[in-house]
Parts: structure tokens; C-alpha cells; sequence
């Protein structure tokens, strides 16, 4: 093999820098920026994990945990998000091949199945309270309303966010601005998922195991 | 690779059948008398963390290819701050509640020094 060719081929090989490169892609720096965010959010949450672990045994004299908690609404609230979360990947193919009528069909199904989620765990929260296990019955039940209600707000503020991008989609079309915003809702909704494995594993499995 | 509309739809596909079974075998593990108290507790922890990975590269598309290096260096960061913050938050609690249980019959000058 002539060496002078051998040469002339290594460059290609070879990826270019960072700053022959030029600057990253809008997209990828938009959702950098949103992913530090969602990690922020994540640390947010650790706290409240951790002072529900701290405070999951001060119970007052209460209810427990093994006592309110009832296994089958968790199980349909899981897979309603679970479900939710997986149209809402199927949503973001259809943008990026952009097919709006596939695209209000993931955001509607995606809607649905959080707006069942929340109602769900809303009905979950007022059935506690009326049976007496409201927040300011014991430091455990301020801590799970607090946590859990934390993680329900950021749902209900998803569902917000998603039926203001439905109304930008059928507005401006898929213009790039809104294109960065649906990939962010759609980190943002996924991350949420993320939390809830946390929150049904650390609140409802083990505090019924135990 | 190029990423292609039904291979993308087959790696949501695969991630929400791993996430379902992960969660059915989370529930069967916290009803199931076959394992000893400690192995489920356990059991759920692995579970769950393996759940968040799943979702983590399935969903999220987290992956170890070089457009994605920052946001694999932004999570390690985070993750490392989410244990900092729970198993410190634990440990420093759990100590300080063994410090605090002094036997009652002890002289209060005790108490005050520690």
C-alpha cells in the first residue's frame, strides 16, 4: 500500500474538534441546558426523599403507611404514567418526521393518561384526609403529602405545558422554537417518570412490605 | 448507526417492555412471602434502580456516544449530589437519634455535654 495514500486518510478518519466543529447544533444546547435543569429538579426531590426516609417512622401515633396505602390504585397510577411516558416518545417521533395527526394523537393519549393519573392520586389524597391522615396529623403523613404532592404538582404543571404546545403546534407549525420546546416537554415528562419509579418504589412498596 | 423512524420506535418499544416487567416483578417482590424481609427491601432497591436506567437510556436516549458526553458528565454529577444528600441526610439522622437516647436514669450535666 503506497504510504502517501495510507496518510492522506488519516485526517478523514478522524473527527474534527470542537472548534473546527463550530458550535454545537441549537437543539443538542437546548437540551443540555433543560437536561441540568431536570437534574436540579432531581436533586429537589432527593431532599424530599431523604426527609421522608428521615421522617417515615414518626408517625404520632397515627396511621402507617401499611394502613393507607392501597396497592392497586398504585398499580394503575404506575402504568398510567408508564404508558403516558411511552406516547409521549411515540409523540416526539411523529414531530421529528413532522405528521400532525399522529402528533395530537401521542399529546391526547399522553393527556388522558396523566390527567387519570392525577385524578387518581387527587382522589388517593382526599380519601386520606377524610379518613383523618391529613398533613398536619403526623410528621410521616407531612412529609409523604409533601413529596408525593410535589411530584403530583409537576405533573399537573406537564399537562399545562402540554396542551400550550398543542396550541403553538397548531399555531406556528413545526417551526424550530417550538420543535426545542416539545423536545424539552418530553425530557421533562420522561424525568417525571423517572421520579415516580423513586416515589411508588421508596413510598408504597416498602411501606407496605414493611 | 443512523437512527431511522421504526428503529426509534422499536427502542421505545423495548424500553416500555422492560419497564413493565421491572415494575410487575416490584410488586411481586412486595407481596411475596418467598424472600426474607431484608432480600425484599433489597430486591426493590435493585429494581428501582434498574428501572431508572432503563428509562434513563430507553427514554431519555442517555447513551455513551459523543453528542451525549456533557450530559453523561452532567449526570454523574447529580447523581453523585443525590447520594450525597440522601444517605448523608440518613446517616447523620440515624446518628444523631442513637446520641439522643441517653437512659433516662442519667444526670442532666451528662445530657449537656454530649
Amino acid at each position: 500500500m503506497n504510504i502517501a495514500v495510507a496518510i492522506d486518510q488519516i485526517p478523514q478518519d478522524e473527527l474534527p474538534s470542537a472548534s473546527e466543529a463550530g458550535p454545537a447544533p441549537k437543539r443538542i444546547v437546548v437540551a443540555y441546558g433543560f437536561w441540568i435543569f431536570l437534574l436540579s429538579d432531581i436533586i429537589m426531590f432527593a431532599a424530599l426523599f431523604a426527609s421522608y426516609a428521615v421522617l417515615v417512622r414518626s408517625t404520632a401515633g397515627g396511621p402507617t403507611g401499611a394502613q393507607l396505602f392501597n396497592q392497586t390504585t398504585v398499580a394503575i397510577e404506575t402504568a398510567c404514567l408508564l404508558v403516558s411516558s411511552y406516547t409521549c416518545g411515540l409523540m416526539s417521533l411523529a414531530i421529528n418526521s413532522r405528521r400532525y395527526l399522529r402528533t395530537y394523537l401521542g399529546a391526547l393519549i399522553t393527556l388522558v393518561l396523566g390527567a387519570m393519573f392525577l385524578s387518581l392520586e387527587i382522589r388517593e389524597f382526599l380519601g386520606m384526609i377524610a379518613i383523618g391522615a391529613a398533613p398536619q396529623r403526623s410528621a410521616f403523613l407531612s412529609a409523604f403529602f409533601t413529596l408525593v404532592g410535589c411530584h403530583g404538582l409537576h405533573v399537573a404543571l406537564g399537562l399545562i405545558w402540554l396542551v400550550v404546545m398543542m396550541v403553538q403546534v397548531a399555531v406556528f407549525g413545526f417551526a424550530a422554537r417550538v420543535q426545542h420546546r416539545l423536545l424539552c416537554f418530553s425530557l421533562f415528562w420522561h424525568a417525571l417518570d423517572i421520579v415516580w419509579v423513586g416515589v411508588f418504589t421508596v413510598v408504597y412498596l416498602m411501606g407496605v412490605s414493611s | 448507526m443512523h437512527a431511522s423512524a421504526p428503529s426509534e420506535l422499536l427502542v421505545y418499544t423495548i424500553g416500555l417492555f422492560v419497564a413493565v416487567l421491572l415494575t410487575a416483578t416490584s410488586f411481586w417482590a412486595a407481596n411475596t412471602t418467598l424472600l426474607w424481609p431484608g432480600g425484599v427491601f433489597l430486591g426493590l432497591a435493585v429494581l428501582a434502580i434498574a428501572q431508572m436506567g432503563i428509562h434513563l437510556v430507553f427514554f431519555l436516549h442517555i447513551t455513551s456516544g459523543p453528542e451525549s458526553t456533557n450530559n453523561v458528565l452532567a449526570l454523574a454529577f447529580g447523581v453523585l449530589i443525590v447520594i450525597v444528600v440522601i444517605a448523608g441526610t440518613m446517616w447523620i439522622v440515624a446518628d444523631m437519634n442513637t446520641n439522643m437516647m441517653m437512659p433516662s436514669g442519667a444526670p442532666m450535666s451528662m445530657r449537656m455535654q454530649h
